[in-house]
């Protein structure tokens, strides 16, 4: 049988998927990049292959993305990010037309056309403001999992704004509203807003389609998704595993393309 | 780099050009602008030195970091242009390539190209204890006006009797109209030189520009840039006529806006080959080439000339202008796309980039890319983040049919 690969060494993440020649997901892997990016890559990819009990010699060829996906050991080729979230995308939603990628360091907004061909990109200035990395800091100031904050936002009941877009001048307002006494599910909806603020900027600048699709970590948090969804005027749907897009578009490259 | 033999050439003329500048005891040294009406220097025998390309020069030897610092220790903001910071640190700490400028005589400043340039040349006017001229070049919100031109021809009158009272002798008009003739041939051959890029593949590509712009900058008015450029033309010429290109293969072909990334040249240069895409032309090399629409024969009045050209250069333009002239490029040099060089230091270059960047693919119906950068400060670039975005970009680039 003859499988291909994807492996997404991002800032924060690294992803491995793994697909069959009629494009079904065989299996994936989640990992933390750590300090050592190569090596990320490797075990993300070596955990995907130990889930679906395949050896790497069952893998026809590999496409690399991210950050450091000119450093994935295994990879023929690599495709850039905007690429693989676009196909990773349409792979689940066939009528996508904007693509939102919020990663740990990078925000995306992506206009794709037919077979997800990228028409139009928007990425963050070279600040952090709005990405994955900004709700992580806030999380750490709140002493709340990151996987909790949405549940919380979602029940606050009194309305903060956080005004800053820098990161750091944004902690020092969580601070003091965690000073004044506020609770942290209302200062959590305030993280989250912040966040959809900034987000929504990138995507009217490239264009927002009837349908909308969120990709990478960030679209685990449901509060954002929610408010992101009502400042763009439109539903954006989240596939199931949102952060595994990323690889999954580069092993659909891999397959689909003949090694260079 | 393409290998041009004319570069030699240029090299040998820059270096006597500094060497001049440096060892002269008969003439007066002025430090100039880049956009400001050098011919009256020329006509007049006084050497103009840039601080602005001695800045470049820092960054392209990967010496502006330690300069700036100086200057911030000293109190000035990271948010002032690099250029400024790393002319105030070379002097603050004589460090910097060649030893540093040899200080000037008096200063002449002309605000086409910012504002930044009053305070800086004030700064350096009082640090030198010398006269400083300042030709104010209002910007043009809606095009080239009679009123406009009239206000900055007062000007040049003033900056005649200015030099005659500072060197004491009164100033050549003749002089000054023969190396007016010198200074727009020169723009003229530069920029034949930039529209033969029109040739598909392109003969050059912009990183080149940048490194031959040195003379039309410097020495326009001189004899010397003439045969410069005509011998740069010829050899252009012939590669444009044989189809030989910069690079191997030629995949896409993008306009570059905003000044270059000096510090960052060679890894770019690999950078742009590798995805087969050149840089076809630049809103900043075409500036100096866009001073021979103003040729000495077709106005009757040379000021009146000097106040049109000096006033018609892009970065002073307004929105529309800019919008029009971009999306002609695309078209006339038959282009896939652009990219902006959203460039910190340079706020008059940058400013509205992203409604540019809106409006300009709307017309051309050709994608475009801004990246954050800076010119002279390699503090606040990162080559990830820049090469993602251009790689994504070259991606949604329909490639040359
Ligand atoms: N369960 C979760 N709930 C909410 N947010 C999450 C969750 N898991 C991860 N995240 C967010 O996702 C971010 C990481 O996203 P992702 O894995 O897509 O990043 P990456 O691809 O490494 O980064 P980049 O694309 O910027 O290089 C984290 O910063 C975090 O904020
Ligand atoms: S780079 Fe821009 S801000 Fe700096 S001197 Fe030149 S025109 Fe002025
Ligand atoms: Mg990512």
């Amino acid at each position: 049988m003859s499988y291909y690969a994807g492996i997404d060494v991002g800032s924060l993440t690294a992803e491995a998927v793994l697909i069959d020649k009629d494009r079904n997901i065989a299996a994936y892997a989640i990992l933390p990049t750590g300090n050592n990016s190569q090596k990320a890559g490797t075990d993300a990819f070596r955990t995907a292959l130990g889930q679906a009990g395949l050896a790497e010699a069952d893998v026809s060829r590999v496409f690399s993305t991210g950050y450091s996906r000119a450093r994935v050991l295994q990879a023929e080729d690599s495709k850039t990010e905007i690429a693989c979230h676009a196909k990773g995308a349409f792979y689940f939603f066939p009528h996508v037309g904007t693509i939102i990628d919020i990663g740990g360091q990078d925000s995306k907004a992506i206009l794709v056309g037919k077979e997800g061909r990228v028409i139009n990109f928007a990425m963050n200035d070279k600040c952090a403001a709005g990405t994955g990395r900004f709700l992580e800091v806030m999380a750490g100031a709140l002493d709340v999992p990151l996987d909790k904050m949405d549940d919380l936002a979602l029940g606050s009941k009194e309305e903060l704004t956080i005004s800053s877009t820098c990161t750091v001048f944004a902690e020092s307002e969580v601070v003091s509203l965690i000073s004044q006494g506020k609770a942290p599910a209302d200062i959590c909806l305030a993280v989250s807003r912040a966040i959809a603020r900034r987000t929504a900027g990138l995507v009217t600048r490239v264009g927002v389609a009837d349908s909308l699709v969120m990709t990478g970590g960030v679209a685990k948090n449901r509060a954002v998704v929610k408010i992101l969804s009502k400042d763009v005027g439109h539903l954006i749907k989240v596939p199931k595993e949102p952060q595994i897009i990323g690889a999954l578009g580069a092993a659909l490259f891999a397959r689909e393309e003949n090694g260079r | 780099m393409t290998e041009f033999k004319a570069f030699s050439k240029m090299k040998e003329l820059m270096t006597n050009y500094y060497i001049e500048a440096k060892t002269t005891k008969e003439k007066p040294i002025a430090w100039i602008t880049s956009g400001a009406p050098v011919e009256f220097l020329f006509a007049m025998d006084i050497i103009p030195i840039y601080p602005e390309n001695y800045a470049a020069m820092c960054a392209a030897n990967h010496q502006s970091i330690e300069l700036m610092e100086a200057a911030e220790a000293a109190g000035f903001s990271q948010d002032i242009c690099a250029y400024a910071r790393t002319d105030f640190g070379a002097a603050m700490t004589q460090g910097g390539p060649a030893g540093g400028l040899p200080p000037p005589h008096f200063l002449l400043c002309s605000t086409n190209i910012c504002k930044t340039v009053i305070k800086w040349y004030e700064v350096l006017a009082r640090n030198y204890n010398v006269p400083l001229f300042i030709v104010d070049t209002p910007f043009l919100h809606n095009g080239l006006t009679k009123d406009l031109i009239d206000y900055t021809v007062t000007q040049f009158i003033a900056l005649e009797s200015f030099l005659g009272n500072f060197l004491g002798r009164p100033f050549d008009r003749d002089r000054l109209t023969k190396v007016l003739s010198l200074s727009r041939e020169a723009a003229d051959y530069w920029k034949k030189i930039l529209y033969l890029g029109k040739t598909i593949p392109s003969p050059f590509n912009s990183l080149d520009s940048f490194i031959h712009l040195g003379p039309i900058v410097t020495l326009r008015g001189t004899r010397e840039c003439v045969d410069y450029y005509k011998l740069l033309y010829e050899e252009v010429a012939e590669r444009a006529q044989k189809k030989i290109g910069s690079i191997s293969e030629e995949r896409y072909r993008v306009l570059w806006d905003n000044l270059p990334i000096w510090f960052k040249m060679r890894r770019l240069e690999r950078f742009f080959e590798e995805k087969k895409c050149t840089l076809v032309v630049t809103t900043y090399a075409n500036s100096w080439g866009g001073l021979s629409n103003f040729q000495a024969n077709e106005m009757n009045d040379p000021y009146e000339l000097f106040a049109a050209s000096y006033l018609n250069v892009y970065i002073n333009w307004g929105f529309e202008n800019r919008i029009k002239y971009l999306s002609q490029l695309i078209d006339d040099f038959s282009l896939t796309g652009f990219i902006m060089h959203s460039n910190r230091s340079c706020k008059p270059y940058s400013v509205g980039m992203y409604c540019l960047q809106g409006e300009v693919s709307k017309l051309t119906g050709k994608p475009g890319v801004i990246i954050e950068a800076d010119q002279n400060d390699p503090r606040v670039y990162s080559d990830a983040q820049v090469e993602t975005r251009l790689e994504a970009f070259i991606e949604s680039m329909e490639p040359v049919s």
